[in-house]
């Protein structure tokens, strides 16, 4: 309950950061109006989004309509389940431990609810019954599709490094290794990077959202709380991408130099610190990223997909099994 | 106790969206309650401890295989109503007798099972792997290696064969 609702803070004031880092970008204030220096825009959004009309096109589909931003909804909220925030920690005299469950499988219960999201998508497009959202959302789901290959792929490397699936065993074994995978592992973090740049269609992988092209994207017909749905799904998968970036390559809790004596100090800092740090790092270059590079055009991010991206990871994969099988 | 009304629930469901899924007009709902359909599937391995296996279902079949459903189903259009068939009443003879086969093969196989005791379960104890995945690609490699390695090969002549099949000029 307690990540639930902090999830959907983040995602609001995701949006409001970005706003203000793009307009810092481009020489401008961004939101200025509500609250000293537009803090309090959030808010405002979400009881704007609220009481805006909910309008239904007379030809979409009604079930099917209503129902695809609650799937692409409720995967990108599910997910953090198993994200791991940080150890054991002792509060108010209990053990409590900062994650909500250590399922053996982890690392393949996010790849499989994240692939469940791409429904969202593409019912969202067909459901509308409009030209531009059906064309926006089977370009969401193509690219989905190609960049979820690269993406697993790279995970089963760091599955080959940690010897589990899970995701609190995957940090300890950073921990016992001495290094981050980032280090061990830079092919996979860059690929990685990229796929989910790509995943949560974010620039300059946002085709599906080409307004010059599309006007809109899949969410073109719809309006108040269910477009709300979409963008708040499109935040919260930026930030699971993120936590799961930490989580794997970025040590998660662990702080920098896990086994470095002289800074033990920094252990007074709690450790879900160093976690929440590294996430914002990866959402801050996220934002970065769109505010910088222009948009890819379509042949050009299948072919860096299916013919750079999955080949590339492919080839890391055999690299890491030949250094693991002779290490040993 | 809880077990068996949560997989009385999740029989009922499968067995209810499974009518669903070929009753229903709209071929992208028909497609949708399959999607529901493999995930209560899911739910059932989950009940029976079989967490990797669960996982590779959501991931494998709905996260995969029927998104490509829903595209061929989105790509040909299927708006258009369904032509009448040509001699209605042959068919349901056949599908009468087809039903009415498997029928006598699950009674078969029922009336047989209760007969038989229960086939020894070969004791977990003998793995050295603890954990559901371990356990599952230990077998995998130990036991089934053979069988493992022929399914694979299948799929990579169903591959070969497909690309073979698309592109006319190699």
């Amino acid at each position: 309950m307690i990540v639930l609702n902090a999830t959907l803070v983040a995602v609001t004031y995701m949006v409001l950061l970005e706003r203000k880092v793009i307009a810092w970008a481009q020489s401008r204030l961004g939101p200025m109006r509500v609250g000293p220096y537009g803090i309090l825009q959030p808010v405002a959004d979400a009881v704007k989004l609220m009481i805006k009309e909910d309008i239904t096109p007379v030809r979409a589909d009604p079930w099917v309509f209503t129902a695809a931003p609650i799937i692409s909804m409720v995967p990108a909220l599910i997910v953090y389940a198993v994200i791991p925030f940080g150890p054991e920690v002792r509060l108010f005299g209990r053990q409590v431990t900062l994650y909500i469950t250590d399922i053996n499988v982890g690392l393949l219960y996010i790849v499989s609810v994240a692939s469940v999201g791409v429904y969202g998508i593409i019912l969202a497009g067909y459901a509308s019954n409009s030209k531009y959202p059906l064309l926006a959302s089977l370009r969401a789901s193509a690219q989905l599709i190609s960049y979820e290959v690269a993406v697993t792929l790279t995970l089963v490397s760091v599955i080959m490094m940690a010897g589990s699936l899970s995701m609190v065993s995957i940090v300890r074994a950073q921990q016992s290794t001495h290094l981050w995978y980032a280090f061990v592992q830079p092919v996979a973090f860059l690929i990685f990077f990229i796929g989910g740049l790509a995943e949560t269609n974010r620039a300059p992988f946002d085709l599906p959202e080409a307004e010059q092209e599309l006007t809109g994207g899949f969410h073109t017909e719809y309006s108040g709380m269910r477009f709300a749905l979409f963008f708040l799904a499109e935040y919260a998968n930026m930030i699971v991408v993120s936590s799961v970036a930490t989580t794997l390559f970025l040590g998660g809790w662990l702080r920098p130099f896990p086994n470095v004596a002289f800074l033990g100090f920094l252990d007074v800092v709690p450790a879900w610190t160093w976690f929440l740090i590294k996430s914002f790092v990866f959402l801050y270059i996220f934002i970065w990223v769109r505010a910088t590079l222009p948009r890819y055009r379509y042949d050009q991010l299948m072919r860096l997909g299916w013919k750079v991206l999955i080949p590339l990871a492919i080839a890391n994969l055999v690299v890491t099994g030949i250094v693991k099988v002779l290490m040993v | 106790m809880a077990q068996a009304i949560a997989f009385y629930f999740i029989a009922a469901c499968i067995l209810g969206f499974a009518v669903l899924v070929i009753s229903t007009k709209d071929t992208v709902h028909s497609v949708l309650f399959l999607v529901l359909d493999f995930l209560f599937v899911a739910a059932l391995y989950v009940l029976l401890g079989a967490q990797f296996v669960a996982a590779i279902q959501v991931l494998v079949y709905a996260g995969g295989i029927v998104v490509l459903y829903l595209f061929v189903v989105m790509l040909v259009n299927l708006k258009r109503p369904p032509e009448a068939h040509q001699d209605p009443r042959r068919r349901t003879m056949l599908g009468f007798l087809l039903a009415a086969a498997v029928l006598v093969e699950l009674g078969a196989i029922a009336v047989y099972g209760y007969g038989q005791p229960a086939p020894i379960v070969a004791p977990a104890a003998a793995m050295p792997v603890t954990g559901n995945t371990e356990q599952v690609g230990w077998l995998l490699y130990t036991s089934y290696l053979i069988p493992f390695e022929i399914a694979s090969m299948l799929l990579l002549v169903a591959m070969i064969g497909a690309i073979v099949l698309a592109k006319r000029e190699l």
